[in-house]
């Protein structure tokens, strides 16, 4: 083997940075977000909606934690544009970009995942604080978005940082589809130039500081934010 | 033959091209302003990324034709064009579920793809050949065996290989690499002992690899030489009837000619590499009489 | 061509070219590959992703098992080094793991032996099991750590009190309790284990998703191809998820833990 390279990695970092991992980190943090919002809204329909939509948001939920992210991938990749096509009511399967893809497929997935956490935590709320809502005359909306999620959110942010954090380490599979996130474009030049030991050890690098630096600071945070009981 | 789809574009170019009267792939790029083409990351010199990371190559530079084509009988001077980076693995059904509106690269026309999708007029003939590192002396099919092998996921390539394995029971293990670049790269790191491909294809890694004396094509093939195709959507007569007359006009004209120097003949990006490679006979008529046939033998006059 | 009327009905889409036809017949048709039908792939893949599986499982329970008691023993050196096998495992993406593993490793290997393991006719399923397994045991080693520290305090001392050893009270005491507690999980890294050998399908290992999608290649039947992977990982959870629960009922120790 020829001498570790450091000299190709100092030419592409704003490659990698400003096309790879500007992908990834706006993939990561629009899914999350994504996720969360309609993890609630699935958390909610399981918990206090009807028969029905209980049974469905269930349903959805233990459809999709026992797939593979990567088969989820392909699924998505491939179904979104008719998908699109059925919820537009357009005449034809409408024309995805591989990041809107990527982006749907991770919120529709991470859903699953963030609908359990915040089951939990909405179970882990007093009765008795639904119960004094409803007795102060406050809808359900109203006692959900005043009293309980406030809390639950607070309660469960590290949790849900935690799983941002598996979900920044997942968006490197949408290299299956030849998306310049951070590993792609790393695979990129590795491949390009022949430098697969610089270029994956360096990707192997940042991966691990990043995601070693903010769970150290959910660690943190944990101590901090506990609602005190 | 050819005359009916050319009188078929004859009357369709006629008439007003008012979205409403349009069908199809026509009617979708009336609408949406755009017109999209897959293009491939690593098919030199067909369709690849330069050095700013533009599609171009020689299928790209036809599918231009065809967009000047799309812009002449749409009145759509200021028509848009995308394009999609797709793999062998994923091009047909990105095409079926309308992602992309031609395939610019190269993608084997055959009679089992076309219940599919479609293809216009050939523009290449390649068999499908090995390339190995010239040290381990590889020259036949059979001298493969026990090796693991890999080629393109989605390649007809890949197919031709197991079933070479199946037939001739060689007990090889076939690995799948996700594009070409990839296969390519197992071969050069000792991964596998052959990458199953296009001869035109691996002739283009092997020129730009560091080392091009370090490598070598098998002498036996896989397959015929067989035509490559512009992919279009299936059942789309009038987008696949103005597709064919703009691509034969192309190829019949004298800049046809001098597009395929320009890829084959001369320094191409991003490197300046010349592949040094004249039409083939097969291709030249294929070139004056353009044609859409999948079938390999029909070229070989 | 003239244009006949057609009596076949055909889905809306189909006036733009762009339906998609469905064919479930396609998994008793025969495969390109010239060695069964489209069926005998997933069915070959789905024994691909089972034996991976299971095999990576025995490296993430046995390591996993080792490095969660290092981080429960007492003194400082152990759990430290406990927790730098945690975090190195954790804070990596599995891909890049397994292109560390496959890509990476042989090249920083003396010459010789890296192209030995380079042209092994099963590298890419032993660096699976390899990568996967210590991938997943990080995360046993979290879960049988809280499982141990979960335990009362007096156990140990109890089991101190009585003249064992400390491998005796972590072989006879503590681990018997803790795996108890911690089974519900361990399940779900068993699965996840299972979810996780799909990733490598990257490096070219013919599992179930990678099939799956081979069986698209030839077919262009995307989505009975996918349909048929989802089925089969679906089947491999229920039926973990009934082996777990069964499992959980016959370990049970009356009157601790769960009612």
């Amino acid at each position: 083997m020829s001498q570790f390279d450091f000299e190709i990695i100092h030419r592409s970092l704003s490659y990698l940075f400003f096309e790879g991992m500007r992908f990834t980190l706006t993939l990561t943090l629009l899914s999350a977000l994504g996720g969360v919002i309609l993890g609630t809204l699935l958390a909610m329909a399981r918990m206090a909606g009807g028969p029905v939509l209980a049974a469905c948001a269930a349903g959805y939920v233990n459809l999709v934690r026992p797939l593979p992210l990567v088969l989820v991938i392909f699924w998505f990749y491939f179904l979104v544009p008719y998908l699109g096509q059925w919820l537009t009511g357009a005449s034809r399967p409408i024309h995805v970009g591989g990041f809107a893809s990527a982006l749907i497929t991770f919120i529709v997935f991470e859903a699953a995942y963030f609908s359990e956490i915040m089951r939990a935590g909405i179970g882990s709320i007093p009765r008795g604080q639904a119960a004094a809502a409803t007795a102060l005359g406050l809808t359900y909306r109203q006692s959900m978005r005043y009293v309980i999620l406030p809390q639950v959110f607070r309660i469960m942010l590290p949790v849900l940082l935690t799983q941002t954090i598996v979900l920044f380490q997942d968006t490197s599979l949408v290299y299956v589809l030849s998306i310049t996130d951070f590993l792609g474009a790393a695979s990129k030049i590795a491949q390009r130039d022949g430098r697969l030991v610089e270029m994956y050890s360096f990707a192997a690098l940042v991966y691990f500081i990043m995601s070693f630096t903010a769970s150290q600071g959910v660690r943190t945070l944990r101590a901090r934010v506990a609602v005190p009981r | 033959m050819r005359l009916i789809p050319l009188a078929l574009a004859a009357l369709f170019l006629a008439l007003p091209a008012k979205a409403a009267d349009l069908t199809g792939t026509l009617q979708k790029i009336k609408e949406t302003g755009t017109i999209t083409m897959g293009v491939r990351e690593s098919s030199v010199p067909f369709s690849y990324l330069d050095d700013q990371q533009k599609p171009v190559g020689y299928a790209i530079d036809i599918c231009y034709q065809v967009v000047d084509a799309v812009k002449k009988a749409l009145s759509m001077p200021d028509l848009k064009v995308l394009t999609v980076p797709v793999l062998s693995s994923n091009r047909i059904p990105l095409m079926a579920n309308g992602t992309i509106d031609l395939e610019c690269g190269s993608t084997t026309n055959n009679v089992e793809r076309q219940k599919q999708v479609a293809f216009t007029n050939t523009h290449y003939l390649t068999a499908s050949k090995f390339v190995a590192k010239a040290a381990a002396h590889l020259t036949t099919i059979d001298a493969l065996k026990g090796k693991t092998v890999v080629s393109t996921a989605g390649s007809t390539n890949i197919v031709q290989l197991n079933k070479a394995n199946a037939d001739r029971n060689l007990g090889i293990t076939v690995v799948a690499a996700k594009d070409h670049a990839e296969a390519f790269l197992m071969v050069e790191t000792d991964r596998a002992a052959a990458f199953v491909m296009d001869d035109v294809i691996l002739a283009s890694f092997i020129a730009s690899a560091k080392d091009p004396a370090a490598y070598a094509i098998g002498d036996e093939a896989f397959s015929l030489a067989e035509p490559y195709g512009i992919m279009l959507r299936r059942d789309d007569a009038p987008f696949k009837a103005l597709v064919d007359k703009a691509t034969a006009d192309f190829y019949t004209s004298t800049a046809g000619k001098a597009n395929y120097a320009k890829w084959f003949q001369a320094p191409i990006p991003p490197k300046g590499l010349n592949l040094n490679t004249p039409m083939s006979k097969g291709l030249m008529g294929a070139y004056a009489h353009p044609s859409d046939n999948a079938d390999p033998a029909s070229y070989d006059k | 061509m003239p244009t006949r009327p057609t009596t076949r009905t055909r889905p809306a889409t189909t006036s733009n070219g762009v339906g998609y036809h469905w064919n479930w017949g396609i998994f008793w048709e025969m495969s390109p590959e010239g060695t069964g039908t489209y069926l005998d792939m997933i069915v070959q893949g789905l024994r691909m992703t089972l034996i991976t599986a299971a095999l990576a499982w025995v490296i993430a329970f046995i390591v996993g098992s080792a490095i969660g008691v290092l981080r429960t023993l007492p003194g400082r050196m152990a759990p430290l080094a406990a927790s730098a096998w945690i975090e190195l495992f954790r804070n990596m993406p599995l891909l890049v793991q397994l292109f560390l593993w496959y890509f990476v490793f042989p090249e920083i290997l003396p010459a010789a032996w890296g192209i030995w393991l380079k042209q092994l006719p099963a590298a890419a399923f032993l660096t699976a099991v390899i990568g996967i397994g210590f991938f997943m045991s990080a995360r046993v080693a979290v879960q049988v750590a809280s499982g141990i520290e979960a335990l009362p305090q007096g156990q140990r001392a109890a089991a101190t009190a009585l003249g064992l050893t400390p491998a005796q009270t972590y072989r006879y005491v503590l681990l018997p309790m803790a795996y108890r507690i911690v089974l519900p999980p361990l399940t779900s890294e068993l699965l996840n284990t299972v979810k996780n050998t799909s990733v490598a399908l990257t490096i070219g290992l013919a599992e179930l998703t990678a099939r799956a999608r081979a069986v698209q290649e030839f077919s262009f039947q995307v989505f009975e191809a996918f349909t048929a992977a989802t089925l089969a990982y679906l089947v491999i959870n229920l039926l973990a998820t009934m082996a777990a629960r069964w499992l959980e009922a016959r370990v049970r120790v009356p009157g601790y833990g769960r009612a």
